[in-house]
């Protein structure tokens, strides 16, 4: 008799309007997700905090990590509003991609939807939000502070 | 070393026989044979390609069997990246005549799918699920460089109606009319159109098909095959975070500041002493960064460079005056091989119409995605 197959760990299919990843081992992000938090991880040995998360230290090789909740204010550092969309992401224009930095680590993502544009300033504060797309995908986006 | 490259907005065949155009130029100008190629090395991005490994099949169709052939890939510069490993190759004593063919064929997929390969370049996992592309990518340094320097769309235009300058009279170029500021200023003209903000249709390249071939030869080979070979002077290579949470300037590239830094030290020159320079101007901001990475302008002050057409033909420091890819069209694994021709061309006193008065060193710079790979190569006639 053969053994029964082991169902794959597929939930990171879930992130962002097209997920191009399926297998990774931070996949309790989207957990984390799930109940509206987004998360860093935290080396436990050397103590960096990672953002995206990754289940790796690339400075002391340890793979013992824990996840840090991505909280407080981040600075816009940039963004840019996209007209036309790569195949698979018509739905959502127009948007705005964008980066915020939180000192420690810079959190790549989506400017929250309902902001125009002449309440974007490069150098605000605004802080990161779990998300649910329309399509019933997950991600996060960035609000005004 | 020579090159050749041949550009079409769509080649009518298939990419074996796109590579076999520019090779069959590149080794007639050197008065080389197959034979005489003792190894090969193939530059693209493979995700446009069906072909799997193609470095095996241009190998046997160029009839460079049994010679050992190598595949090189850092997306847009990945024929810069050929160049330097064809280059220590030779410079090993491992092989003397080294080919270093580049090619994208990339007119059989539509500019939407184009645009979510090209996206993939970045970090899949974190990045492109947010819809990203690489004029998304380009217009956030836009924005930023906007913000901290007081660039204007005016400015980024002017870069567009230069290349347009040359472009008209670069019979290899896709893009061959004018372009105006006015075109610019009108909304209703196809180049102010939106695209990604702050950047409009004006402001980026077009995908193109495209092959180039450089042969790379020891001293001792290059003297006996070729009556004006050109010399590398330096190379500067640099990798920065492809995850745009992993860098610390939005102003301009880290990875070309380096591969600058490291190009001009190995070359033993200075920004000052180059007489004509090809950089990579995917978007008008990548070339404005450009000039501050590479030196010829202080940060911020790129603007005042392009305003003053200093980098015109006739100014001090030349750039891009075979159009760029603006005009050229930019087929990703051939791009740096069109680049390197330019300069050799430039460097032989052979450029026709767009020859810039008797330089006698140049430089390329060659971007791979936005600013992952940097690639500065030197090169001299003497």
């Amino acid at each position: 008799m053969s053994k029964p197959k082991k169902e794959a760990d597929v939930r990171f299919g879930k992130f962002g309007t097209v997920s191009f990843t399926t297998l990774t081992k931070v996949n309790d992000f989207i957990d984390h997700l799930e109940n509206g938090k987004v998360m860093a991880t935290h080396c436990k040995t050397c103590n960096t905090t990672f953002f995206p998360p990754r289940a790796d230290c690339c400075h002391c090789l340890s793979s013992d990590m824990t996840w840090q909740e991505v909280s407080g204010n981040g600075k816009l550092v940039t963004y840019s509003r996209l007209k036309f969309a790569p195949m698979g992401f018509d739905g959502d224009l127009p948007y705005c991609i964008a980066l915020l930095d939180y000192g420690d680590y810079r959190v790549f993502g989506r400017l929250d939807s309902a902001l125009d544009d002449s309440e974007i300033r490069i150098g605000m504060p605004m802080t990161t939000v779990a998300n649910r797309l329309p399509n019933g995908q997950l991600n996060y986006v960035f609000k005004k502070a | 070393m020579w090159d050749r490259v041949i550009l079409f907005a769509s080649y009518p065949g298939s990419i074996r026989e796109l590579v076999f155009e520019g090779f069959r130029e590149a080794v007639t100008d050197a008065g080389v044979t197959a034979k005489d190629i003792d190894a090969s090395v193939v530059c693209s991005a493979p995700e446009y390609d069906k072909q799997r490994s193609p470095s095996g099949i241009l190998a046997e169709y160029l009839g460079l069997n049994p010679q050992p052939t190598f595949y090189v890939e850092t997306l847009c510069s990945s024929s810069s990246t050929g160049l330097k490993l064809a280059y220590s190759l030779v410079a090993s004593g491992l092989h003397d005549v080294v080919a270093v063919m580049g090619f994208q064929k990339m007119s059989e997929i539509s500019s939407a799918e184009s645009q979510e390969r090209m996206g993939r370049g970045a970090d899949i996992q974190w990045e492109s699920p947010f819809g990203t592309m690489m004029p998304a990518y380009y217009a956030m340094y836009a924005q930023a460089h906007m913000e901290k320097y007081g660039t204007r769309l005016e400015d980024l235009a002017a870069i567009r109606v230069k290349s347009a300058t040359y472009g008209q009279i670069n019979d290899r170029a896709v893009y061959r009319k004018p372009v105006t500021a006015e075109m610019f200023a009108d909304p209703a003209d196809i180049m102010a159109g939106p695209v990604a903000s702050p950047l409009r249709v004006g402001d980026c390249c077009a995908n193109a098909d495209g092959s180039s071939c450089i042969i790379v030869a020891s001293e001792e080979k290059a003297r006996l095959f070729c009556k004006k070979p050109i010399w590398i002077l330096g190379f500067g290579t640099a990798s920065a975070s492809v995850n745009l949470t992993g860098r610390d300037l939005f102003t301009g590239l880290r990875a070309a500041e380096q591969a600058a830094a490291a190009a001009y030290k190995m070359a033993g020159v200075g920004p000052g002493d180059i007489d004509v320079a090809e950089v990579h101007d995917c978007f008008t901001i990548a070339e404005m960064m450009a000039y501050e990475n590479l030196g010829f302008a202080k940060p911020g002050e790129a603007k005042d460079l392009i305003q003053s057409r200093e980098t015109y033909r006739e100014g001090s420091i030349p750039v891009n005056v075979d159009g760029g890819l603006l005009s050229k069209g930019h087929p990703i694994g051939a791009t740096g091989g069109s680049q390197i021709r330019t300069i050799v061309l430039q460097l032989r006193g052979e450029a026709g119409a767009m020859q810039v008065k008797e330089p006698e060193i140049g430089l390329v710079h060659n971007i791979g995605g936005v600013g992952i790979y940097g690639n500065v190569t030197i090169l001299c006639n003497q």
